[in-house]
């Protein structure tokens, strides 16, 4: 792994953060917008993992960033689907073009 | 090239086309599924870089949790069968310029930049050290943001019980 440059990590969590933000705009579902949010989260976590092993190894800031990211996405998830779930309930669809109840 | 190194390669690959896959299919379970196999790639990935604990946090937490959590929303929204609406051709195009064009800069600026290793003693990412300054006191300890994320934790876990519950009217 030593042999794999900083860069290389580095565009691969790019390339899944843009792909992550495309999802966000196109995407019609909510549940799949979440899955989205889900993706550039964890392109975030990529790069702090790296930068701790490849540039900071005589510290663990990374891997402490990297774990309070998952757990406040945990906890964003579960608010995330209650309120789907409520959405659901109320207007029996979760398009977001749909759901324009608050518009203007 | 070292079999680590066609590991990472083979494993990235895999993951931009699943990552692919999540964002452009048009079955919502499907993407719940490329989802899914998209975080097993990069909990290899985490294992490739030597850091186990944060692997296996993310298989415990994104693949044992909250994957199952979106395809129980999504069976408890959906029929399952239903398929995501068309995009709208103004919108895919905004995305696709906005993303295209914030990928090409970050490479710019990935490739232009001089990285310099500050680390001299590397520190051993085990379990333990991670444990030991999560939980410590001192300086650079972590024991502060622990108890406040546990807080953040119980509260939005009541919050979305408060939210998802059907109220006596309806």
């Amino acid at each position: 792994m030593e042999q794999v440059p900083l860069s290389h990590v580095l565009i691969l969590s790019s390339i899944l953060f843009f792909l992550g933000i495309y999802g966000f705009f196109t995407r019609r579902n909510l549940i799949t917008v979440l899955m989205s949010i889900e993706l550039i989260l964890n392109s975030v976590n990529i790069n702090f993992v790296a930068f701790n092993k490849y540039l900071y190894p005589h510290q663990l800031e990374g891997v402490f960033f990297t774990l309070f990211i998952i757990t406040i996405a945990a906890a964003e998830v579960s608010l995330a689907i209650a309120i789907i779930i409520n959405l659901y309930r109320r207007f029996n669809t979760i398009d977001i073009d749909d759901t324009d109840t608050m518009k203007y | 090239m070292s079999a680590s190194t066609i590991i990472f390669y083979i494993l990235s690959a895999l993951i931009v086309t699943f990552g692919a896959l999540t964002v452009f299919t048009p079955k919502i379970f499907r993407a719940a599924i490329f989802l899914l196999l998209t975080l097993i790639g990069i909990a290899a990935v985490y294992i490739l870089m030597e850091m186990q604990f944060v692997a296996a946090l993310q298989i415990v937490v994104y693949v044992g949790g909250i994957v199952v959590l979106i395809i129980f929303s999504i069976f408890l929204t959906s029929s399952g069968k239903e398929k995501v609406n068309p995009h709208r051709f103004n919108r895919v195009l905004t995305a696709a310029v906005l993303s295209l064009s914030g990928l090409l800069f970050s490479i710019w600026v990935v490739f232009n930049h001089i990285y310099t290793p500050a680390g001299i003693t590397p520190i051993d990412p085990s379990v333990r050290n991670i444990g030991l300054q999560l939980l410590s006191y001192n300086d650079f300890g972590y024991v502060f943001p622990f108890e406040v994320v546990s807080i953040l934790l119980l509260a939005a876990l009541i919050g979305s019980i408060v939210i998802a519950m059907k109220s006596k009217k309806q």
